[in-house]
């Protein structure tokens, strides 16, 4: 099975967030990142289908060189080779009409990604990637399985699950249950060396329009500092929830 | 024109429906243009959308089971006809599953996670959370078309006034490309991404036997139950109740962490929670530091004081 797994690269989830004085973007001095937690249940689904149908695991992710570091990353967890695309990634369509225009005649079985990404939280990119191949598409997957012949996903739905059958080439966007965390793989000394000799190809994507454009950010409010309330008067407690916060 | 996706469950609106409803109406009112809601699938009064701002009310009664693309596909064409510029969702799972597929059918922009009302239709500027709620963003539009995603819970019930709620059928035009299957959904309780109010405990409830007291609150309160991350990897609660970045994502009134510490990783996923309580028997908890109440204490003994103070408080 060819499988291509989208990697994200994003703040390590305990950074600090903060923007730039002008507001216009991510300051993103002092930032760890990493590879975006949802895609890292991807990657290692694609490594145990491949581990056990044979095939190739590829993975490919949108931004400038920064983002290899964290490509080599995944290619020590144990994909064969890697595509970077080669411009910022500032809008979900124009992330997902790259790819697509990138893998357009490599022919891969299944495309893995992550719902979201823990930084913009978009989740756009899998459906429109979806449209674009005119594959079927499963979100919010917790599980697959692959017959021989077609896949079965397991999918969130509000408060349940669901089961969905597709035929292949399929777009998955899944999220933890696609493997258990326990089974989540690391890299070890082997992978990282041989990760460095992994063929990581750059390809141009600066040509595509982007849909939509991020105009300023900004913090929360900061929340007012708690209010403890004493542990014997619940009373008190239930009061305030319905007078002042009138959430009861 | 704006055009938002009615969901429907078992023939129902969900209540994050009509909170997209609402939404699209009061954009339609910006632009001095109308609200047409489409309904796909078996439901048993459409009708009732008119009070939430919908001008025109078109039932797919054909539409069968949600297949992202089937819907997606014919949602498109609607939104094509009618000319729509804004086409809102719910940002549910099937919403979620909806809106790339949709951006791409409809040549539309795609701007997720909408927290607010548009600052302007034209261009579409609007105010989303990212960076896990740790960041808010006004993202603008540059396409003639956009489909927005609502955070569920997020914005409210905006205030609209009755739309005429003109009923039209139509049919199917999109085409599914996969086969949705067997459901399993828990009965009783709201699903964690709709529910107003959610009562969650973690490893400080020692263990699985004494989640009866969460159960309690919860049932006063009319809250779904929800654990944090590592309580669903011990086993202690199922998978689908886990709140968290990695978990599910939720944004009601009300959060009550009972014996949580209050990790990064679980605040990404509550902290769109408009009031917190944390209760918690260390004062060096990090989850004070996010809640709006606290209580230090032994949750053994805060818990059921706190039951039988609501008890009284709704009695």
């Amino acid at each position: 099975m060819k499988i291509l797994v989208c990697i994200s690269h994003v703040p390590d989830t305990t950074s600090k967030i903060a923007f730039t004085s002008d507001g216009s973007q991510l300051d993103k001095s002092g930032l760890q990142f990493v590879i975006n937690p949802h895609d890292e249940f991807a990657l290692s689904k694609a490594l145990n289908l491949k581990e056990t149908l044979g095939g190739s695991v590829t993975i490919i992710t949108m931004g400038d060189v920064s983002v290899e570091q964290t490509m080599r990353k995944a290619l020590a967890i144990g994909a064969d080779d890697a595509i970077r695309l080669d411009a910022e990634p500032t809008d979900p369509i124009m992330v997902a009409k790259a790819i697509a225009t990138a893998i357009n005649d490599a022919s891969y079985d299944l495309i893995l990604c992550g719902q979201e990404s823990i930084d913009y939280n978009g989740g756009i990119v899998p459906g429109a990637l979806a449209a674009l191949l005119n594959a079927p598409f499963v979100n919010a997957c917790i599980g697959l399985e692959f017959d021989g012949s077609a896949i079965t996903a397991i999918r969130e739905i509000d408060g349940g699950k669901e089961s969905v059958t597709a035929n292949l080439p399929a777009v998955i966007a899944g999220k933890k249950g696609l493997v258990l965390e326990s089974e989540l793989r690391i890299p070890n000394m082997r992978g990282i060396m041989m990760a460095r000799k992994k063929p990581l190809t750059v390809v141009s994507a600066d040509d595509l329009e982007a849909l939509s454009a991020a105009q300023s950010f900004k913090k929360p409010q900061a929340k007012a500092a708690v209010q403890l309330i004493d542990a014997d008067d619940m009373e008190s407690l239930v009061s305030k929830l319905h007078t002042d916060a009138k959430v009861i | 024109m704006v055009l938002v996706f009615a969901e429907t469950w078992k023939g129902q609106f969900k209540k994050s429906t009509f909170e997209a409803v609402r939404y699209g109406a009061s954009c339609a009112q910006m632009a001095g243009s109308h609200c047409t809601a489409l309904v796909m699938g078996a439901c048993d009064n459409p009708s009732e959308l008119a009070t939430h701002g919908a001008e025109n009310i078109i039932h797919v009664s054909d539409a069968g089971s949600f297949e992202p693309h089937a819907f997606a596909g014919t949602m498109a064409d609607i939104a094509q006809k009618d000319g729509a510029k804004a086409l809102v969702i719910a940002g549910t799972s099937n919403g979620k599953a909806l809106a790339g597929i949709l951006a791409i059918k409809a040549n539309a922009a795609a701007i997720s996670q909408v927290i607010a009302l548009p600052e302007s239709m034209s261009p579409l500027t609007v105010e989303r959370s990212a960076f896990s709620s740790k960041g808010l963003e006004i993202c603008a539009s540059k396409a003639a078309q956009t489909v927005l995603t609502l955070i569920p819970n997020a914005i409210g019930m905006t205030e609209v006034s009755p739309g005429a709620g003109n009923l039209q059928s139509a049919g199917m035009s999109g085409t599914a490309l996969a086969v949705p299957g067997e459901q399993t959904v828990a009965s009783g309780s709201i699903p964690l991404p709709e529910a107003e109010r959610v009562v969650s405990a973690g490893r400080g409830l020692k263990a699985a036997e004494n989640w009866g007291m969460v159960e309690a609150l919860a049932t006063v309160l009319g809250a779904t139950t929800a654990c944090s991350k590592p309580v669903s990897d011990i086993g202690w609660r199922p998978h689908s109740e886990h709140v968290g970045q990695t978990g599910i994502q939720i944004n009601p009134q009300l959060y009550i962490a009972i014996g949580i510490s209050g990790a990064i990783q679980h605040l990404a996923g509550v902290s769109g929670s408009k009031v917190i309580v944390a209760i918690n028997i260390d004062p060096e908890a990090p989850f004070f530091k996010a809640a709006d109440y606290g209580v230090v204490g032994d949750a053994f003994e805060v818990v059921p004081k706190l039951t039988e103070a609501l008890k009284k408080h709704f009695a």
